[in-house]
C-alpha cells in the first residue's frame, strides 16, 4: 500500500516533470516560430536586393554601365537601341521638383498654423482630414490630374500638352502635403513650451517665434519629413503614368509629356515584350535606380532625425 | 543656428510693433490658406470624381463585367478580384505581421541583430510599391510558377504592407501595460501563456485598427499589381487562388488610359466605389480605436 502511493506520487511527479519538459519544447519552438516571422521582411529585402541586382546584371553585361548613367537618349524599343537613363531621371527629379514646390511650402505652413496657430480642437480635426489626402488611391490622382488639374493648365496655358508634367506635379504635389504636414507639425509641437514662453518674453511676435524659434528648434525633424516626402514622389508611379506620360524626355518643361523610371517600368509591363529580352531587363536596371535612389533618402532622412535631434527636457 | 537680430544692427532698438505684427497677421494668414488649400484639394477632388461618377453607378455596373460597349461596361470582376485579392492578403499579412511585432516587442534580445530587423522593416516601408511588384513578378510570378494569378497578387501585396502591420502592431503590443505581464508570470505562466492570454487580447484592437488600415492602403495599390500581370481583360468569376485576375484599381487605370469620353465615366464610377470601400475600412478603424481606447 505504502509502496503504491509512493509510486503513484512518483509518477505524478514524472508526469509533471514530462509536462514542464513539453511546455519549455513549446516555448522554443513559438519563440523560433516567431522569429521566423520577423525573418520574411529580411527575407523580403534580401530578395529585392538579389533580383534587381541579378538581373540588371545580366542587363550591364550587354550595356555598359557608362552609357546607361551617362546616355541622354532612351529609347529601348526603336532601332538603334539606346539606353541612357538621364531621360528617365530627368522626368522623375522634375516631378520630385514640382510636388515640392506645392508640398513643402504648403504643408511646413500647415504644421506652423496647425501647431502654433490652431486651437487643439482644430488640430484635432484638420490633421486626419488631411491625412486622408495621402490614402487616397494613386490612380485616383491619375484620374483628378488628367480630368480636372489639366483642363485648368490648358485653359491658362494653351501650349500644354495633354499629358504634362505641370498636372503629375500638382497631384502628387497634394498627395504628399500631409507627409510634409503631419510629420513636420509632430516635430513642431515637441518643440517645449518654454522655449516660446523665452521669445515671448523677449517681446517677440507670434510670427517670430514661430519662424526664428519654434521652426529652427525643430529643424531637423522638419527637414526629415521634406526628404521623405520627395522620396515619396520620387516612387509614386500610377498619377504620373497616367498624367505626365511616357516620353522619355531631357526637357525641364513642366508643360510637356514627360516620363519617369516608374512610368517606364509600368509601359513594359504593359507592352507585348517578351521576358528575358534585353528590352525586358531594362526595368530591373531601372529599377535598381528606383531602389537606391529611394533608399538613400530614406537612409539620409532617418540619419538626419537621429543625428541631429535636439534634446529637450 | 544663431537668429537673425530683430532690430537694425548698430542703430537704436526700434520695435516697430505696428509693422511686425502687420507681418504677424499676413503670415497667420498665409498659413490659414495653406491649411484651407488642402482641405479644398481634398473637397474638390471628392467632388469632381462623384459628380462624373455617379452618372454611371447603377446595379448593372456592379453586376456587368467589363465591356467594349461602355453602356454595358461594369466592375464585377474586379469586384470580386479585389475580394479574394484582399482576403488572402489579410491572411498572409496578420499572422506574420503580428508574429513579427510580437518577436521584436517580447522576445528579441537588445542587440545589433535586432536593431538590424527593425531598421530593415523601416527601410521596407519606405521602398516605392512598383519595386515590390518588381519583386513579384521574378519570385512569384516567374519563380514559383504561380503565374498572374490570383496568390502572385495577394504574396505581392502581404509583402508590402507587412513593414507597416509590423510597426502598428508593435506600438500596440508595446502600450500593453507591464503590470499585466508581472501578474501574469507572477502566477507561474510562461511567456508564451502571458503573450497569448493577456497581451495579445488587450493589444488586439491596436493590432486590427493597425491591419486594417494596411489592407486600405493595399486596397488601392495598382502598380505592383499591373507589373505582375494583373491587366487583362477578365470577363469571369476568380474562382480560386490560381486564377487570373483583375483589381478594381486596375480597371479603373484600365478605362482612364482609354480615350473616349464613356471610358473616363465608367472609370469615375470604378473611383467612386474604390472610395466607398475605402471610407468603410476607414471608419470600421477608427471606431474599433474609440470603442476600445477607454477600456484599458
Amino acid at each position: 500500500m505504502a509502496r503504491g502511493m509512493g509510486s503513484a506520487a512518483m509518477t505524478a511527479r514524472a508526469d509533471a516533470l514530462t509536462a514542464r519538459r513539453r511546455l519549455v519544447v513549446q516555448e522554443r519552438l513559438i519563440g523560433a516560430l516567431l522569429f521566423g516571422c520577423g525573418l520574411v521582411s529580411v527575407l523580403t529585402t534580401i530578395g529585392i536586393v538579389v533580383v534587381l541586382l541579378s538581373q540588371s546584371l545580366g542587363f550591364f553585361g550587354e550595356v555598359s554601365p557608362v552609357e546607361f548613367l551617362t546616355g541622354t537618349r532612351w529609347s529601348p524599343g526603336l532601332s538603334p537601341q539606346s539606353f541612357g537613363i538621364l531621360p528617365l531621371v530627368n522626368g522623375t527629379l522634375l516631378i520630385g521638383a514640382g510636388s515640392s514646390i506645392i508640398a513643402i511650402p504648403l504643408g511646413l505652413a500647415t504644421a506652423i498654423y496647425l501647431s502654433e496657430y490652431a486651437a487643439l480642437r482644430t488640430r484635432r480635426v484638420v490633421k486626419p482630414i488631411l491625412e486622408i489626402l495621402a490614402g487616397i488611391p494613386t490612380v485616383v490622382y491619375g484620374y483628378f490630374g488628367i480630368m480636372f488639374v489639366t483642363p485648368i493648365l490648358r485653359s491658362i496655358f494653351p501650349q500644354t500638352q495633354i499629358f504634362n508634367a505641370a498636372s503629375a506635379s500638382i497631384v502628387v504635389g497634394i498627395m504628399i502635403l500631409p507627409l510634409v504636414s503631419s510629420l513636420s507639425e509632430d516635430a513642431l509641437s515637441a518643440v517645449p513650451r518654454s522655449l516660446r514662453e523665452a521669445a515671448y518674453g523677449l517681446g517677440a511676435t507670434k510670427f517670430e517665434v514661430s519662424t526664428r524659434v519654434v521652426v529652427p528648434a525643430a529643424l531637423s525633424g522638419v527637414a526629415a519629413s521634406f526628404i521623405l516626402a520627395v522620396s515619396r514622389a520620387i516612387g509614386e508611379t500610377m498619377a504620373v503614368t497616367i498624367a505626365a506620360g511616357m516620353q522619355p524626355k531631357m526637357s525641364l518643361n513642366l508643360l510637356e509629356s514627360i516620363e519617369t523610371m516608374t512610368a517606364y517600368i509600368v509601359q513594359v509591363s504593359l507592352g507585348d515584350t517578351p521576358y528575358g529580352s534585353l528590352e525586358y531587363r531594362t526595368i530591373f536596371a531601372v529599377g535598381l535606380m528606383l531602389f537606391l535612389i529611394t533608399l538613400a533618402m530614406n537612409l539620409l532622412s532617418q540619419r538626419i532625425t537621429r543625428r541631429f535631434r535636439e534634446v529637450y527636457e | 543656428m544663431s537668429p537673425a537680430p530683430i532690430a537694425p544692427r548698430g542703430g537704436r532698438f526700434e520695435p516697430r510693433i505696428a509693422h511686425r505684427q502687420r507681418v504677424g497677421r499676413v503670415f497667420h494668414g498665409l498659413c490659414l490658406g495653406a491649411v484651407v488649400f488642402g482641405m479644398l484639394s481634398l473637397v474638390v477632388l471628392i467632388v469632381d470624381v462623384s459628380a462624373d461618377g455617379l452618372q454611371v453607378l447603377s446595379l448593372d455596373f456592379l453586376t456587368n463585367y467589363a465591356s467594349r460597349i461602355p453602356d454595358r461596361a461594369g466592375i464585377r470582376a474586379a469586384i470580386l478580384g479585389s475580394l479574394w485579392v484582399m482576403s488572402l492578403v489579410a491572411v498572409i499579412a496578420f499572422p506574420l505581421g503580428v508574429g513579427a511585432a510580437v518577436y521584436l516587442e517580447e522576445y528579441a534580445p537588445k542587440n545589433r541583430l535586432t536593431r538590424l530587423l527593425q531598421t530593415n522593416i523601416a527601410n521596407l516601408a519606405g521602398v516605392p510599391s512598383i519595386v515590390y511588384g518588381i519583386l513579384g513578378l521574378a519570385v512569384f510570378v516567374r519563380f514559383f510558377a504561380l503565374g498572374r494569378s490570383v496568390l502572385a497578387g495577394a504574396l505581392t501585396l502581404a509583402l508590402l504592407i507587412l513593414p507597416v502591420v509590423i510597426i502598428a502592431a508593435q506600438e500596440a503590443v508595446r502600450a500593453v501595460p507591464g503590470s499585466l505581464r508581472e501578474a501574469s508570470y507572477g502566477l507561474g505562466a510562461t511567456r508564451w501563456q502571458t503573450i497569448r492570454h493577456h497581451v495579445l487580447p488587450v493589444a488586439m484592437p491596436g493590432i486590427l485598427t493597425g491591419t486594417i488600415l494596411a489592407l486600405s492602403r493595399a486596397i488601392g495599390e495598382t502598380a505592383p499589381l499591373i507589373m505582375i500581370g494583373a491587366l487583362t481583360f477578365i470577363a469571369f468569376d476568380p474562382a480560386s487562388p490560381l486564377d487570373a485576375f483583375t483589381v478594381l484599381p486596375i480597371q479603373i487605370y484600365n478605362w482612364v488610359s482609354l480615350p473616349r469620353q464613356e471610358f473616363q465615366l465608367l472609370a469615375a464610377g470604378g473611383i467612386v466605389v474604390l472610395l466607398a470601400a475605402l471610407l468603410l475600412m476607414n471608419a470600421t478603424a477608427i471606431l474599433l480605436r474609440n470603442k476600445y481606447r477607454n477600456e484599458l
